[in-house]
């Protein structure tokens, strides 16, 4: 492969870093909500499902970016299936052996990796259509911007619920936990105050961005007369 | 690399012959088959011996002193001591398993069984360890359940519910009472706030001694007469 240009690096960049904040793919564009409602109760269980998902991912959009004038257009949406469902079998297998006790608090979520629609949507989104380093670039986005919001989750339902993080005690014995976090109106609660900080976010970026613009438009129009 | 995807779509399309998409399609079921039975291979081994060393923990957890143990099979309405490597159990195959604990000495000092009954929310599977010479249970541990957080997971990890289980007389047959009310060694103490989970577990001990007791008496028997 030729050396990439600099223009193709920094639109690397770009694709990376979108996943992770920009177009995040649980804060911004909501997707995956089966695993982020499901396996969050516990930072080490968000952590896992992150790495899990990352691994199918990045494996599913290297395949598919470089078969990609290969697989006719007709079955294109089977064949990415296939390739996203041996890799989720393969994670089931290695986290079964790894970690068991993780595999069996994660239990039938990670055989639903395979309907997470972020996988099959940047497959069909972006992989389908751009090149290996691309796809890796944007894949590895998405997934660590998918890890982190479960993290982010996880982190505030295991502090509130169990009062304690990673499985490490951080309050004591006079701590009483707020069981409901870890139960599942905790997830509905944490995830509807983490959207609605980042769209408080977003609409702080966009009015500044628009004030911006009025005060430039202003100070064109004022050098016109 | 980006040209190729320009060329115009109805073309392509028009040319794809069909052997084409079975031919991929099959290639791609191909290859993800020998994949799958590759890692399935790989990862085999390790999830078994995974799996019984969770079991050998628990075991060692309900029979206090034990130091190894032998599985034993219900045959033909008798407890039989399974080989040593025996082939495992093929999946759908239905076996009854009892586990026997020795002690360092070799002696035989109770039996681990395990059990499971609905709980609140989903089956609770639990395993508790069985000394036929006082005829008490001396262990209990619960291997799953998916009660309540913070409430009936309680039979999971409270110490006083669990200190029910050191020397639970089974003879009259195992009660459940509420906390504080617990007068005879027959009767376990329930948590208060989850009754329910109480109440699974007490039911759970009760119908695995009805199944399981009669057959270690005669088995226990038969070990002593061997043993005078």
């Amino acid at each position: 492969m030729d050396q990439p240009t600099t223009i193709e690096k920094s639109r690397t960049a770009e694709e990376f870093l979108k996943g992770i904040w920009k177009e995040n793919p649980v804060f911004v564009a909501v997707l995956g909500m089966c695993p982020v409602l499901a396996v969050t109760n516990t930072a080490i269980n968000s952590l896992a499902m992150g790495l899990a998902t990352t691994f199918v991912l990045f494996f599913s959009s290297l395949l598919v970016s470089s078969l990609r004038n290969v697989i006719p257009k007709q079955v294109r949406i089977t064949t990415f299936i296939i390739i996203i469902a041996t890799f989720v079998t393969v994670v089931d297998f290695m986290l079964a052996a790894i970690v068991p006790q993780v595999h069996k608090e994660l239990g039938a979520f990670i055989a639903l990796i395979v309907v997470n629609c972020l996988i099959l949507g940047r497959q069909e989104a972006f992989a389908s259509k751009n090149s290996i380093r691309l796809a890796l670039a944007d894949a590895l986005g998405m997934s660590l911007g998918f890890t982190f919001a479960l993290l982010c989750i996880g982190v505030v339902r295991e502090v509130l619920g169990s009062g304690s993080l990673f499985n490490v005690s951080l309050f004591g014995a006079g701590f009483e936990p707020w069981v409901i976090m870890i139960m599942p109106p905790g997830g509905f609660f944490t995830l509807g105050f983490l959207l609605l900080f980042f769209n408080w976010l977003q609409k702080r970026r966009r009015e500044k961005s628009k004030g911006d613009r009025q005060a430039t438009q202003y100070e064109e129009a004022r050098e016109f007369l | 690399m980006e040209e190729k995807n320009i060329q115009p779509v109805m073309a392509q399309e028009l040319e794809t012959s069909s052997f084409r998409l079975i031919s991929t399609l099959g290639l791609a079921g191909f290859f993800s088959g020998l994949v799958l039975v590759g890692a399935f291979l790989f990862t085999r081994p390790i999830i078994a011996a995974n799996r019984a060393q969770a079991l050998q923990e628990a075991i060692f957890k309900v029979l206090p002193g034990c130091a190894s143990f032998r599985t034993i099979e219900l045959r033909e309405g008798r407890l039989v001591m399974v080989e040593e490597g025996a082939p495992e159990p093929r999946e759908g195959e239905e076996v009854r398993r009892i586990y026997a604990g020795y002690n360092d000495k070799g002696k035989l000092i109770g039996f681990a069984i395990t059990g499971e009954e609905p709980g609140y929310q989903d089956l609770i599977v639990a395993i508790f360890g069985y000394n036929p010479r006082k005829e008490v249970v001396v262990g209990f541990e619960v291997l799953e359940s998916k009660e309540t957080p913070g409430l009936g997971d309680k039979i999971m990890k409270d110490p006083a519910f669990l200190s029910n289980f050191r020397a639970l007389a089974v003879e009259p047959p195992v009660k459940v009472v509420p906390k504080g009310e617990k007068k005879k060694d027959n009767e376990i103490e329930a948590i208060t706030g989850a009754t329910i989970s109480s109440k699974a577990v007490g039911r759970l001990l009760e119908k695995s001694l009805i199944e399981w007791r009669p057959l270690i008496g005669e088995y226990w028997k038969e070990y002593k007469k061997e043993g005078d």
